[in-house]
């Protein structure tokens, strides 16, 4: 199994969402980040100082798969999260050693 | 049975026949009803107002000022600083019903009251005329308390973040007795040096606190901040407001409840207190635009935290202006302070680095001195006609109208103000500070106010 991690930018969740449950991928977990890969920031102006905001805010989703769809989930991923400018985010692989479904016990894929 | 009767009704119409003969009243006897009722009526108007102002005045510290300040603050001081504000409102208030409203109030000297007054001995019901003649001596107090009770919470501005919650107020306890109630005395109590109504030798205008208020309490906020020091990562780190939202809330209950600190300054509901009322409101109006458009130009964007500013910054310059002048100076006295305050915080606080948290110096300091000082400029007896000469006839007041001398005298009560607080701040400071110490320690300053010094969070949103 595979987890995928996608690190997208805000307004673009619902697109990513829709993508996924069309495709039949139901779990996900979303987190509310901030950070940067080479955008660049923002200036902020408080009382007259000029401060650089580093930490953009970024939506990061996680869903486990079989390691059948990987590249499916990620295609899919990509398509609907990019706009084509700085900032789209990036889309990370992790192996999976176990899942455990806690209802009823269920491992490896079955638990998914 | 009839006789009986008959008999019965005769001496009744016997018994009654004075009651009847009083029962068609004179013509004098209605007049003198009437007037009893149209000055009944007079006294309930005022006293309503009176009461309704004293209301608005409290609400301006809590939740006014709690809110307008603990928005600007980050998030670990947040309680902290609003309850700086909260406390004051029980503190303050049992100090001015022991001895404060007597030492600002009672008579005495030139700079301070007398004793007459301790424990509100003789402040009832009955008008006192020399403070509010129309109104009960007890509403005069208590509207007097609003203002006694956020004076020092606008301090808490200056050193916000950094302040031990006891030297805070043990702070107050010194600074509303050796500063305030002698400045309110000076410009409000009877005999003042600087009460141009009540018999002072240096007649200043200060219609609802410019000099009492602001300049005090502005000016005690730098000496504050300066001998205080800077927050630990001031000014290299972000020390952004953690939630503007309280602060644009807090901000418009000021605006809002400061008709109550102006136009009840009046101590009537009449013609002045209108005046008051629609001066206070221009000025503000001109103020935030003023701001605004000057950090437009500047900075290329006008955010809210600059058009609330420009609002408070309005609303402290025409405090002292607010019964003497015309809607249209009130515009002009406005635009001048929300673009003065908006070099103040800027380009002046950056140019010599103190950390005045909160503005209190820029706004407060800054925005009271201009208002007191155009407030000789701009007071005419058109708008209040107090002030009389022997015959009867309204004296000219400031520079409008004919008297050029009178923005002398306000600069006498602007240095005075400054003076007393200066001075009366610094050697509190250095008492509270070699007895108990006034900054939070470097750990408690990091973990947060909140937590060092009362044990709480003001946000569990995970609960």
């Amino acid at each position: 199994m595979k987890k995928v991690e996608a690190i997208i930018q805000p307004h673009k969740l619902d697109d990513v969402k829709e993508a996924l449950k069309n495709i039949g991928v139901d779990g996900i977990t979303i987190t509310e980040v901030r950070g940067h890969g080479r955008q660049k920031g923002h200036r902020e102006v408080y009382r007259g100082m000029e401060y650089e905001v580093d930490f953009l805010p970024k939506m990061k989703i996680e869903t486990i798969i079989p390691d059948g769809r990987l590249d499916e989930v990620s295609q899919v991923i990509c398509s609907a999260a990019r706009t084509g400018k700085i900032g789209d985010g990036k889309i990370f692989i992790y192996e999976v050693l176990e899942a455990i479904r806690i209802r009823n016990g269920d491992t490896g894929e079955a638990a998914l | 049975m009839n006789l009986v009767f008959r008999v019965l009704f005769l001496f009744a119409l016997a018994c009654g026949s004075p009651l009847l003969a009083q029962t068609a009243p004179t013509v004098n006897q209605r007049l003198d009803t009437l007037d009893a009722a149209t000055k009944s009526a007079q006294l309930s108007g005022d006293n309503a107002w009176m009461l309704t102002s004293a209301a608005l005045v409290l609400m301006m510290t809590g939740p006014g000022l709690a809110l307008f300040y603990g928005g600007l603050v980050r998030r670990k001081n947040v309680l902290s600083t609003m309850m700086h504000s909260f406390v004051l409102m029980a503190v303050v208030t049992v100090l001015w019903a022991i001895y404060g409203y007597s030492l600002a109030f009672g008579s005495g000297n030139t700079f301070i009251g007398g004793f007459q007054y301790v424990f509100l001995n003789g402040v009832g019901s009955a008008p006192n005329p020399d403070y509010g003649a129309t109104v009960p001596h007890e509403t005069y107090m208590i509207y007097q308390l609003m203002f006694a009770i956020i004076t020092p919470a606008l301090i808490s501005g200056a050193f916000a973040e950094r302040i031990k919650f006891s030297a805070m107020l043990v702070f107050t306890i010194l600074w509303s007795t050796i500063v305030y109630f002698p400045m309110a005395h000076m410009v409000w109590g009877k005999g003042g040096l600087l009460n141009a109504f009540l018999g002072g030798k240096i007649p200043c205008f200060d219609f609802a606190g410019g000099t009492v208020v602001h300049i005090t309490s502005g000016v005690s906020a730098l000496v504050c901040a300066l001998y205080l020091g800077r927050r630990i990562g001031f000014p290299r780190e972000s020390m952004k407001p953690h939630n503007l939202v309280l602060s644009v809330v807090g901000a418009c209950l000021l605006w809002v409840g400061w008709f109550g600190f102006n136009a009840g300054s009046a101590v009537a509901a009449s013609g002045l207190a209108t005046s008051a009322f629609v001066a206070t409101h221009f000025a503000t109006a001109a103020a935030a635009l003023g701001w605004m458009f000057a950090e437009w130009f500047k900075h290329g964007k006008p955010s809210m935290l600059g058009g609330i500013s420009g609002a408070v910054a309005g609303l402290v310059a025409i405090t002292p202006a607010s019964g003497f002048v015309k809607p249209f100076p009130a515009l002009l006295i406005g635009f001048l302070a929300g673009a003065l305050c908006f070099l103040m915080v800027t380009a002046v606080k950056n140019r010599f680095g103190y950390d005045d948290t909160l503005d209190a110096f820029g706004v407060h300091g800054a925005g009271g001195t201009l208002g007191a000082l155009l407030t000789g400029v701009f007071a005419t007896n058109a708008i209040n006609d107090g002030l009389k000469d022997a015959a009867g006839k309204p004296l000219p007041l400031g520079l409008v109208d004919g008297n050029a001398r009178q923005v002398l005298n306000q600069g006498i009560g602007v240095a005075i103000a400054w003076g007393l607080a200066l001075v009366g701040t610094f050697v509190i400071l250095k008492i509270v500070d070699v007895t108990i110490g006034v900054r939070a320690s470097a750990e408690q300053e990091v973990e947060g106010l909140d937590l060092a010094m009362h044990g709480e969070e003001g946000y569990n949103l995970e609960a």
